[in-house]
C-alpha cells in the first residue's frame, strides 16, 4: 500500500510540477504569474477532444494537432494582450492575465458547453502493469514519468547548450543587454510563452484525463501547481518539479490517513515552508536587476 | 562612417536631446565629453535604438552612408555597431564563456566565432581563468572586461563605450584605455563617453563636449586641453576664482 501511495502521489506530483514549469518559465520572462495559464490548458485540451470526437481521427493525429494549436495559442496569447501594454506594471500585467483567463473561459463555455465530458485519453487510468509482484502501475502513471522525464531532461539540454535557449536566460537576466547583443526580444517573449503553453496543454490533458473535462476542471490544478510551484521558488526550474512532488506526495498520503482534509493539507504546508523561507525551497539568491 | 544629424530624442515631454550633430571618421578615437545629465548616454542610446520605438523624434544618423535612425537594433548591430552600456550589464546568471557567445548572437561562423573567442580569451587573460564562473561574481573591473569582450565579438566595426573607467583604480582604468587604443590600432573605431576627461583627451584624436542636450565643442584633445573653460570645469584646474567664471561659462554655452 505505501508504494501504491507513493507512486501515485509522486504521479500527481509529476503533473503539477510540469504544470509548475510552465507557469515558471513565463515568470522568469515576463515577470508576471500568468494567470491564464490553467484556462490555456483547458481549451487546448478542448481542442483535442473536438478533433478526437468531432472528426474521429487517431490519438497519434491528434496530439501533435493539439501541439501545434497551444503552442499558436501561447503566441497568440502574448501578442495580442502582453505585447501592446507599454511598460506595464506587475499589477497592470496580472489583470491582463486575468482578463484572458475570463476570455478563454468564456469562450470554452460557448463553444463546448459547463457539462462534463470524459476525455478520451490514449493511457487509461484503469488499466495496469504489474512492475514488480504486488506492485501495479497504470499507464497514465507511466505516460507521466515518462513525459516530465522526456521534457525535463529537453529542456536542460536546451537551455544550457542551444544558442537560443542561452539567449533565452540572458533575456530574463537583463533584457536592454540583450536587446543590445542583436537578440531579438520580443521574438524569446513569443517562443517563451508558445513553450509554456506547449507544456501546459501536456500537463492539463493529464489532469483531464484523470478527472473530467469543463471549462472549470483547471483551476484547482492550476491553484495546486502554482503554490508548488512557489514552493519550489519559482525561479529554479528543477525546483519547481521537485516542489511538485514533494505536493503530490503530501497530498495523497494525507488523503489517504484523513480524505476529509486531502484538498487543503497541501496548502497548510506550503504556507508552513513559505514562513520559514519566503523565497521557497530553491530560489537561487540572485535578484532581478529593474 | 558614422553622421548624426541634428538629432531630438525626447522622454515622454522631456527633451533630452536639442538637436545634436556630429560626424565620426572611420579608424578614429572620438570622446563625447560632459557633465552629469548632458546627455551623452542618451546619445549612445539613440544611436543604438534603444529608446521608444518613436525616437529620435527629429533628424537622421547614417552608418556607412545609410539610415539607421528607423532601424532594429538587432539590424544595427548586424551592420557593425556595438555598445558597451554605462555599468557593464553582464548577464550576471551566465558564466563568463556564455556571455561571451551572446556576444556573437547575430553571426552563424562557428569557425570565426569560436577564433574570435580564442582571440578574445587571449586579449584578455583573467576572462579565460574565470570562464566557467557566473559573470555576476566577477569584480567590476573583470565585469568591464567580460562587457568590452563581449561587444567585440559581433565583430564591430564602430564600437561604443559608456564610461568604461566608472568605479575602476587609476590603474584599471589606465588598463582600460590600453585596451581600446589597442582595440582601435586593430582598425575599430571608437566612440567613448567618458567622465574621466583627462584620461579621454589623452587617448583620443577628437573630442565633442556636451552640455544640456547640446553640443558646445569640438575640436582636437591638444586644443581643448588648452582651454581655460575646459582646463577650469572639466579637468579642475582653477585659473580664476570660480563661481563668477561659472556662471560665464554656463551663459557662452547656453547661447550657443
Ligand atoms: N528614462 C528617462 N526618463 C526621463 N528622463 C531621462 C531618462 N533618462 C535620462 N533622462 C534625462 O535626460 C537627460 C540626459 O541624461 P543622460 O543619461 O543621457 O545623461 P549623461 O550625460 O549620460 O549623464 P551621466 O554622465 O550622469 O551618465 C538628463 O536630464 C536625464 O534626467
Ligand atoms: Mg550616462
Amino acid at each position: 500500500m505505501f508504494e501504491m501511495l507513493l507512486i501515485e502521489g509522486l504521479a500527481i506530483g509529476a503533473c503539477y510540477g510540469l504544470f509548475g514549469v510552465a507557469v515558471a518559465i513565463i515568470y522568469k520572462t515576463s515577470d508576471v504569474i500568468n494567470f491564464a495559464q490553467g484556462e490555456m490548458g483547458m481549451v487546448a485540451t478542448f481542442v483535442a477532444y473536438h478533433i478526437l470526437t468531432v472528426y474521429n481521427v487517431p490519438f497519434w493525429i491528434a496530439f501533435p494537432a493539439t501541439m501545434v494549436f497551444a503552442i499558436l495559442l501561447g503566441m497568440a496569447i502574448e501578442f495580442c494582450f502582453l505585447r501592446p501594454a507599454k511598460d506595464p506594471t506587475v499589477l497592470g500585467l496580472l489583470i491582463i492575465t486575468l482578463g484572458a483567463e475570463m476570455l478563454l473561459m468564456g469562450l470554452a463555455g460557448w463553444k463546448w458547453g459547463a457539462e462534463q465530458k470524459d476525455f478520451p485519453f490514449l493511457l487509461s487510468v484503469t488499466k495496469t502493469h504489474e512492475i514488480a509482484p504486488d506492485l501495479a502501475i497504470n499507464e497514465w502513471t507511466i505516460g507521466v514519468f515518462t513525459l516530465t522525464i522526456i521534457i525535463m531532461v529537453s529542456l536542460f539540454l536546451f537551455f544550457r547548450y542551444s544558442k537560443l535557449g542561452i539567449a533565452m536566460r540572458a533575456t530574463q537576466q537583463n533584457v536592454n543587454a540583450a536587446k543590445i547583443m542583436g537578440i531579438k526580444v520580443e521574438r524569446v517573449f513569443s517562443i517563451t510563452w508558445a513553450m509554456s503553453s506547449l507544456i501546459g496543454a501536456i500537463a492539463a490533458m493529464f489532469f483531464a484525463a484523470r478527472s473530467v473535462l469543463d471549462p472549470n476542471f483547471m483551476m484547482e490544478p492550476f491553484m495546486r501547481a502554482f503554490a508548488a510551484a512557489v514552493l519550489g521558488g519559482l525561479t529554479s526550474i528543477p525546483g519547481v518539479v521537485i516542489g511538485g512532488l514533494i505536493m503530490g506526495i503530501i497530498e495523497n498520503f494525507f488523503g489517504y490517513a484523513w480524505p476529509e482534509w486531502k484538498p487543503i493539507v497541501a496548502f497548510v504546508v506550503i504556507i508552513l515552508i513559505i514562513t520559514v523561507r519566503p523565497s521557497g525551497l530553491f530560489a537561487k539568491h540572485y535578484i532581478k536587476k529593474v | 562612417m558614422l553622421a548624426v544629424k541634428n538629432i531630438e530624442t525626447w522622454y515622454d515631454l522631456i527633451r533630452a536631446l536639442h538637436g545634436i550633430s556630429f560626424e565620426i571618421q572611420q579608424g578614429a578615437i572620438v570622446a563625447l565629453l560632459g557633465s552629469n545629465g548632458a546627455g551623452k548616454t542618451t546619445t549612445l542610446k539613440t544611436i543604438m535604438r534603444l529608446l521608444d520605438d518613436d525616437q529620435p523624434e527629429k533628424g537622421t544618423i547614417e552608418f556607412l552612408g545609410k539610415r539607421i535612425d528607423r532601424m532594429d537594433t538587432e539590424e544595427i548591430v548586424r551592420m557593425g555597431i556595438s555598445y558597451v552600456p554605462e555599468g557593464r550589464e553582464v548577464f550576471p546568471e551566465l558564466t563568463v564563456m556564455e556571455n561571451i557567445l551572446m556576444g556573437a548572437y547575430t553571426r552563424k561562423d562557428r569557425k570565426g566565432i569560436q577564433e574570435d573567442i580564442d582571440g578574445i580569451l587571449k586579449q584578455f587573460p583573467i576572462l579565460d581563468e574565470r570562464r566557467n564562473q557566473q559573470a555576476g561574481h566577477l569584480s567590476g573591473g573583470e565585469q568591464q572586461m567580460l562587457a568590452i569582450g563581449r561587444a567585440l565579438m559581433s565583430r564591430p566595426k564602430l564600437l561604443m563605450l559608456d564610461e568604461p573607467s566608472l568605479g575602476l583604480s587609476p590603474l584599471l582604468t589606465k588598463e582600460i584605455f590600453t585596451i581600446i587604443q589597442k582595440i582601435n590600432q586593430q582598425g575599430v573605431t571608437i566612440l567613448l563617453v567618458e567622465q574621466n576627461v583627462n584620461m579621454a583627451l589623452k587617448y583620443s584624436h577628437y573630442a565633442f563636449l556636451m552640455e544640456n542636450g547640446r553640443i558646445v565643442r569640438a575640436d582636437k584633445p591638444e586644443i581643448l586641453r588648452e582651454d581655460d573653460d575646459v582646463k577650469e570645469f572639466y579637468l579642475g584646474i582653477a585659473t580664476e576664482t570660480s563661481i563668477k567664471g561659472y556662471k560665464r561659462y554656463r551663459r557662452k554655452v547656453r547661447f550657443r
